[in-house]
């Protein structure tokens, strides 16, 4: 069991004329599910490809062509469900969801309306703050992604490229639990941050393949415990949708903006109207898209070319019993064997690929300062190179062996972050980098002795005003350490250069 | 060299073929000049004889290496909602134009793996929507049957009305058909042969141009019940690119045909006996009894008592299907595209390209489809109907489980009728589907057998329904029908 045990953080409240709003928010996430080949097609899901090249006859529409489920895609939605500790629905099925674009050559989305594959699951999303919001997840179903219009290359065409058509989307549907534009922007955070560790989605937000539809209400302090004894949605106010929301910034400002309007109509004595919006990042606004009455009418109905999915318990078994550590165990676990503060376990694990590297970093050696050296000094030097932890130039095991030359007192920190540098820059080994460059430190007393010696005999002038004043040794030791070519042992100078001047 | 070739069936073509009595050139030939000289009858609208030509030529080369199935050299006609690549397959549809696909349908596939030969592809009613093939753009086939002297043209009925009237006139040996609530039995019945709709899921949709997907199903259209059974074995399997196909073994249907159906148990379902029946619809149906009855089956009163509200679940199901599968016919990718005046953009596209590409029983249907799936009528409409349809396939399953083999109905309301005369009728026009959608409702097998002649000399058929996948023993009661009834008439020839 996990050992972290946390506060829900208060709501976000903003202050009206009329007195205090709260925020209600729910999110659909959707996430492009990372497989191969697309959900009913075998088309390739590549990102970038040219357009209208990852297209097959099924994707196109042609007619007579037909739907078959890809397993993988399945599988995925699986692992993603365990990982939310969510209700895996051994039988669900594809509904079709109609209506007309370009780009939805079919004329209808195959999704999963009526039976889910994933019921209700929870999250865990820390604050960063010692609180943490515990949200709960209705469903996960799986979908068709739509292909893209582009309507700005000609005055007077539009295009379509159909790459995208079909690849599978899993929409993660949570219920109205976030209270805040920061909560639901790390709400986000913490579902990719899960199916990233679980490789059942990129997370890349640019491409598209993780995107948000946001829907937001305001009510007064009080109605949202009523809410939460009743489940009587009643108590909330009206929602609106933003949709297709691809940033965790513009999350948070629509969010903003979005509460703010309605709150500004509602103490004007006007409704808020359930409606479709979207967001506009340059003039920081939402807008109608569509009104509940120029809603569409999807006209669902059970997709008849698909029969229902069924799966197996033992199938689902084996892909639990394959799951990766997650992060709140991997963190929990990080802070137990390795004694790394809360800070520097979420650090480490906020990404998949940084905790692995991590982990090699430490293995066999001191967990604490191999955490230091990735956070603070790799992360730094891989930001001012604009690289991430899967480019970085220095191995996971040479930061090891840098933690492992501190420990074992052979080369002081200072010198250690020398011999990253030429690690970094030049490919080299870092022991190799010690020896070659004779880096190694002095710890024979005699020889630091004999230096000391020296500096104090040439520098008799200094000596009297160090005794005079005693902070002034410090100049001694710096001469020594000059003198040694940094490699001296600093604690060893000092209480010599102590003694010596008899301070 | 035998004479008149177009008179052979697929048993007897083969046999010649396999002996060296003719070759599959030469059998090509007779059909190819055939279809020729029977333009009036309007039953081919896409000919394709050099392809022919190859895959006889193909054929013979196969029956030559002795290494000929059963198919092999047989000139088939293909209904033109199956996509044949590079073939122009429009479902009979202008909203189709100029559509030839990239791709060949599994059913065509596997026959012309077979050494099937293609002569052309078939008319039919637009979207496989109708049943007198006059909702076809290429306008309608024409019965190669007349009453009589009476030169009126008749129905050859439909969907499959192409497939019909070729098959009836000796234009191919035999022709694809699909039935979605009929439209292989109904118009085999108008014309004088058979036509078997498998059960659900036997043969593959994919490449069929979709009308109603749980209820669509290819099928053999003959000129006997042992070519049924030839055909099927071809056109039959799974497919693991149409989800709904079965995964299970196709026999040897043609084994199954031994003529014994000694302790048979067949049906007969009292809400069959409809209002207003025809009197010898009614003689024909108690002929079949004594027929079966005189094999050795056993005959007993069955009930299927949902059987009234087949048709309007039908007419919900079917089209709320339909509204959906036609969603891609919008002028964006392939097929008619209208042209847009200045200033119109994509909902104008859609919207001319669709009224314009679409006949008005495509229109009826997308519309009663789109209005029945709508918010609001939903539960009242599709949902109710989902589950009168469970009723309807729990009344056969009722009756399957009390050890009746087989069920014996009319297979139509009436002989063939004039063109023209229900077509601005549509719910007469549904009531010819009256006696077959239960069977695609419930998935089943459904064979029509021609059984004897009206007053007028036109034809007329009685329809056997199976247990699921029993298509074997179906068209052993059927053989036996057959063989009882002594069907051999032939339309007098006038075009």
């Amino acid at each position: 069991m996990l050992d972290l045990t946390y506060d829900a953080p208060k709501p976000k409240t903003i202050a009206g004329a009329t007195g205090d709003w709260e925020l209600v928010i729910g999110l659909e996430v959707h996430a492009q599910v990372a497989t191969a080949a697309k959900l009913f097609s075998g088309a390739s899901t590549q990102f970038g490809a040219e357009p209208n090249s990852n297209v097959s006859f099924i994707d196109a529409g042609m007619p007579g062509m037909l739907p078959v489920i890809n397993e993988g895609c399945v599988a995925q939605a699986v692992r993603t469900g365990l990982g939310l500790k969510a209700q895996i629905n051994l039988r669900s099925a594809f509904d079709r969801k109609n209506y007309f674009y370009p780009d939805l050559p079919q004329g209808y989305q195959i999704s999963q309306l009526y039976h889910p594959i994933v019921g209700e699951g929870e999250v865990l999303v820390e604050m960063g703050d010692g609180t943490a919001r515990l949200v709960r997840i209705e469903r996960i179903h799986l979908e068709q992604d739509a292909g893209k219009s582009i309507h700005d290359m000609d005055p007077h065409m539009s295009f379509v490229d159909l790459n995208r058509t079909g690849v599978a989307l899993m929409e993660i549907v949570s219920r109205p639990d976030i209270r805040g534009p920061e909560e639901a922007a790390a709400y986000v955070g913490k579902l990719r941050q899960i199916m990233r560790y679980l490789g059942t989605c990129d997370g890349n937000m640019q491409n598209g393949n993780l995107r948000a539809d946001v829907n937001v209400s305001v009510c007064r302090p009080g109605d949202y415990e009523k809410y939460q004894q009743t489940q009587d949605f009643s108590h909330l106010g009206t929602r609106c949708e933003i949709k297709n929301m691809n940033s965790m910034r513009f999350i948070q400002m629509a969010i903003d903006y979005e509460a703010r309007r309605q709150i500004a109509l509602l103490e004007d004595g006007k409704d808020v109207v359930q409606e479709t919006r979207l967001f506009d990042p340059d003039k920081v606004e939402t807008r109608s898209m569509r009104s509940k009455e120029e809603a569409h009418d999807y006209r669902y109905f059970p997709c008849p070319d698909l029969l229902p999915l069924e799966i197996e318990q033992d199938w689902v078994d084996d892909i639990a019993s394959g799951l990766p550590e997650l992060p709140d165990e991997k963190k929990a676990r990080f802070i137990r064997d390795f004694g790394l503060s809360d800070y520097d376990a979420s650090v480490l694990t906020a990404d998949v690929d940084n905790a692995a590297f991590f982990e090699a970093a430490a293995e066999g050696t001191d967990g604490k300062l191999a955490a230091n050296w990735v956070i603070n000094e790799l992360f730094g030097r891989l930001k001012k190179d604009d690289r991430t932890i899967s480019d970085s130039p220095i191995s996971a095991p040479r930061i090891g062996q840098i933690v492992r030359l501190i420990k074992s007192d052979a080369i002081s920190g200072k010198i250690a972050k020398d011999v990253f540098e030429i690690a970094y820059t030049s490919d080299r080994d870092p022991e190799e980098i010690v020896e070659t460059e004779g880096l190694k430190q002095v710890t024979d007393t005699g020889a630091i002795e004999a230096a000391v010696d020296e500096i104090i005999a040439a520098n008799p002038a200094q000596v009297e005003k160090a005794k005079a004043n005693p902070k002034l040794a410090g100049w001694f030791v710096g001469q020594v350490m000059k003198a040694t070519g940094g490699k001296a042992n600093p604690k060893a100078v000092n209480d010599l250069v102590t003694a010596k001047l008899g301070l | 060299m035998m004479t008149d070739l177009t008179k052979l069936t697929i048993a007897g073509a083969r046999d010649a073929l396999r002996k060296g009595e003719v070759t599959a050139a030469e059998l090509t030939q007779s059909y190819l000049s055939a279809i020729d000289e029977a333009g009036a009858l309007n039953a081919f609208v896409h000919h394709t004889p050099e392809i022919a030509e190859a895959q006889a030529k193909a054929a013979d080369a196969r029956i030559k290496a002795g290494d000929a199935p059963d198919m092999c050299g047989i000139p088939l006609g293909i209904k033109d909602l199956f996509c044949t690549k590079g073939v122009p397959s429009q479902a009979a549809s202008r909203i189709l134009d100029g559509f030839r696909p990239e791709y060949e349908s599994t059913v065509t596939t596997q026959l012309f793996d077979d050494g099937a030969v293609m002569l052309g592809k078939l008319n039919m009613d637009e979207f496989a929507m109708g049943s007198s093939n006059e909702t076809s753009t290429y306008g309608n086939a024409v019965n190669p049957w007349r009453r009589g002297n009476d030169d009126t043209a008749l129905t050859p009925g439909g969907s499959s009305g192409g497939s019909a009237a070729a098959v009836a006139a000796d234009l191919c040996l035999a022709a694809t058909g699909t039935d979605t609530g009929g439209s292989i039995r109904q118009p085999a019945a108008f014309v004088g042969i058979t036509g078997l709709k498998p059960t659900y899921g036997r043969v593959s949709r994919w490449g069929i141009v979709a009308f109603a997907s749980s209820l669509d199903q290819a099928g053999p259209m003959t000129k006997d019940v042992r070519d049924a059974a030839i055909m099927l074995r071809s056109m039959a399997g799974h497919d693991m690119k149409d989800s709904t196909s079965a995964d299970l073994p196709v026999p040897d249907f043609e084994a199954a045909l031994t003529g014994d159906i000694r302790g048979k148990k067949i049906g007969i379902p009292r809400e069959y006996r409809m209002e207003g029946m025809p009197d010898e619809i009614e003689a024909l149906w108690q002929q079949g009894q004594e027929m079966l009855r005189d094999a050795g089956a056993e005959i007993v009163d069955i009930t299927l008592p949902h059987t009234k509200y087949a048709l309007p679940t039908y007419y919900v199901i079917a089209p709320a299907e339909a509204s959906s599968n036609l969603a891609r016919y919008d002028g964006v990718r392939f097929g008619h595209r209208a042209k847009l005046a200045q200033g119109e953009g994509v909902t104008e596209m859609y919207e001319k390209t669709r009224a314009e590409g679409f006949g008005a029983e495509v229109k009826r249907r997308v519309m009663v489809g789109t209005y029945v799936l709508s918010a609001g009528f939903y539960d009242a409409y599709y949902n109710r109907a989902r589950k009168v349809r469970s009723l309807i396939k729990k009344d056969f399953e009722d009756v399957f489980a009390q050890g009746v083999d087989a069920i014996l109905t009319p297979a139509t309301p009436s002989a063939a009728f004039e063109l023209g005369k229900e077509v601005s009728d549509p719910v007469e026009m549904y009531l010819n589907d009256v006696f077959t959608v239960t069977v695609n409702l419930a998935g089943l097998p459904g064979i029509a057998v021609p059984t004897g002649l009206d007053r007028a000399g036109l034809p007329l058929g009685l329809q056997l329904i199976g247990r699921p996948w029993e298509e074997g023993d179906l068209l052993n009661c059927a053989y036996s029908l057959e063989r009882a009834a002594g069907f051999v008439a032939k339309p007098a020839r006038w075009w």
